[in-house]
């Protein structure tokens, strides 16, 4: 079996480190927060202008005033605080955020990012998905390692890109990668699904890798 | 000179023309100038060019807007949720222009600050960057944006003293600051109005300068688009 989205989720809270400002895409990347290591303090940051947000309100609770980034309501809690989409942005770019985990449509072996438009389809926007790659310490990306059959990670993304040279690791269904953007070392297959051959997602994969498993 | 006006109507009253770049605060409805938006609606003005982080959903918000054909082009950075935008544009009778959502907060910062232009990481290498100039710092490729000042500023805070001095309540706030001060002609709707000194002004957090009328909405209706809730649990 495939890795979850539960297992992927948990797999990507792994990265955490006690302290980390974080910023969480919509999708699978929300559930990240469902696995934050005990004892671990992590803040999450929501782009639209919040820091340190809790849990979703109880029912008649809901403000209208108060919601994340996918509009969706949530809470106040201690460490909480608010500023502009100005300021947000800045701590987005400004490099104070340390990591991003975000959803992709494709993500190629140089680091390259697509994960907002399709050509000939309607165009929603990228909302801060550019700024956030540009900006943030270290980019996760957790994705289906492939979709209705075509492969995702790519020797070159084929979609218009969200960032270029911006992934440092993508989390996949059926393993691990790390991708060295900066150092042009290419990407590496760090960890793989127990039940998955190394085989099978040679077959799925198009990008080039080189395999140095982890002892996990 | 008094800034508070007795409605929307009264404070919109000379600054509208076709054609113009209206700036309006909020993040999806969260935040928005609706009263104001409502008015502008009322007006009948037309071609207008709106810088908005979202376009608003059908029925609220900016989607007032779209429902009239009063908007020619939208500057944003997501427009998702709303249908009427996308039979619009699809149609060819909008326009849209896609901004990177830090690029569009930093563009009406800039411009409001009187910088005509800035350089940023965001969007190098993308087709964001086409027709754009591109500059070397320290190794990294970055892009240049411009400043954008607009003709009108629409805005929406929880409270605000006579002299526009404003307060904006939790994530409310988002766009509103600095749309604030990317126009000469800023309107501010205000929940709560109050006299000078009844704000700490060290909470202010846009100062009156940037104001250049205000109407009081005590009963502003508020929209949640995505009702997320928990259970509660009895013990």
């Amino acid at each position: 079996m495939p890795w979850t989205r539960e297992q992927m989720a948990d797999r990507a809270a792994q990265e955490l480190r006690d302290g980390f400002y974080v910023n969480l895409g919509i999708g699978i990347p929300t559930l990240v927060s469902n696995y934050i290591p005990n004892g671990m303090s992590v803040q999450l940051q929501s782009e639209n202008g919040m820091l340190g947000f809790g849990p979703f309100p109880y029912e008649g609770d809901e403000d209208p005033d108060l919601i994340n980034a996918g509009k969706q309501t949530v809470t106040e809690i201690p460490t909480t605080s608010y500023f502009s989409s100005a300021d947000s942005f800045a701590m987005i770019r400004g490099g104070h955020i340390d990591i991003a985990l975000l959803g992709a449509m494709q993500v190629a072996e140089n680091g390259d990012l697509a994960n907002w438009m399709i050509p000939g389809k309607m165009v929603k926007g990228m909302g801060g998905a550019m700024d956030l790659v540009a900006g943030v310490k270290k980019v996760v990306v957790i994705m289906e390692h492939s979709a209705k059959n075509e492969a995702k990670l790519l020797k070159r993304c084929t979609l218009p890109l969200t960032g270029a040279g911006v992934v440092d690791m993508v989390i996949t269904d059926l393993g691990v990668f790390t991708i060295d953007r900066k150092g042009g070392g290419g990407m590496t297959l760090v960890e793989v699904d127990p039940d998955t051959s190394l085989d099978e997602i040679k077959s799925k994969t198009e990008a080039n890798y080189r395999v140095a498993l982890k002892n996990r | 000179m008094k800034k508070v006006y007795p409605d929307a109507k009264a404070a919109l009253a000379g600054l509208l023309k076709d054609g113009m770049l209206i700036c309006a605060g909020g993040f999806g409805l969260c935040g928005i100038p609706e009263t104001l938006i409502q008015a502008i609606r009322d007006s009948g003005v037309k071609n207008l060019t709106i810088v908005s982080n979202n376009a608003g959903v059908d029925g609220a918000g900016l989607g007032l807007l779209l429902e009239s054909r009063q908007i020619k082009k939208m500057i944003s950075s997501y427009v998702g949720e709303n249908k009427l935008f996308a039979q619009q544009f699809l149609a060819g009778e909008l326009e849209i222009e896609f901004n990177p959502q830090g690029t569009l907060a930093e563009r009406i910062r800039a411009g409001g600050a009187g910088i005509p232009a800035f350089f940023t990481r965001t969007g190098a290498g993308t087709l964001i960057a086409e027709g754009k100039e591109s500059r070397e710092f320290d190794g990294e490729s970055y892009i240049m944006e411009r400043g954008i000042v607009a003709d009108l500023s629409i805005v929406h805070a929880w409270k605000g003293d006579t002299e526009g001095n404003l307060v904006y309540r939790k994530t409310a706030r988002n766009f509103n600051p600095m749309m604030a001060t990317a126009s000469k002609s800023t309107v501010a709707e205000v929940e709560n109005l109050v006299e000078p000194g009844q704000i700490n002004p060290d909470h202010i957090i846009t100062a009156g300068v940037f104001v250049k009328r205000m109407i009081h909405v005590p009963n502003a209706v508020k929209h949640i688009e995505q009702r997320t809730v928990r259970k509660r649990v009895i013990a």
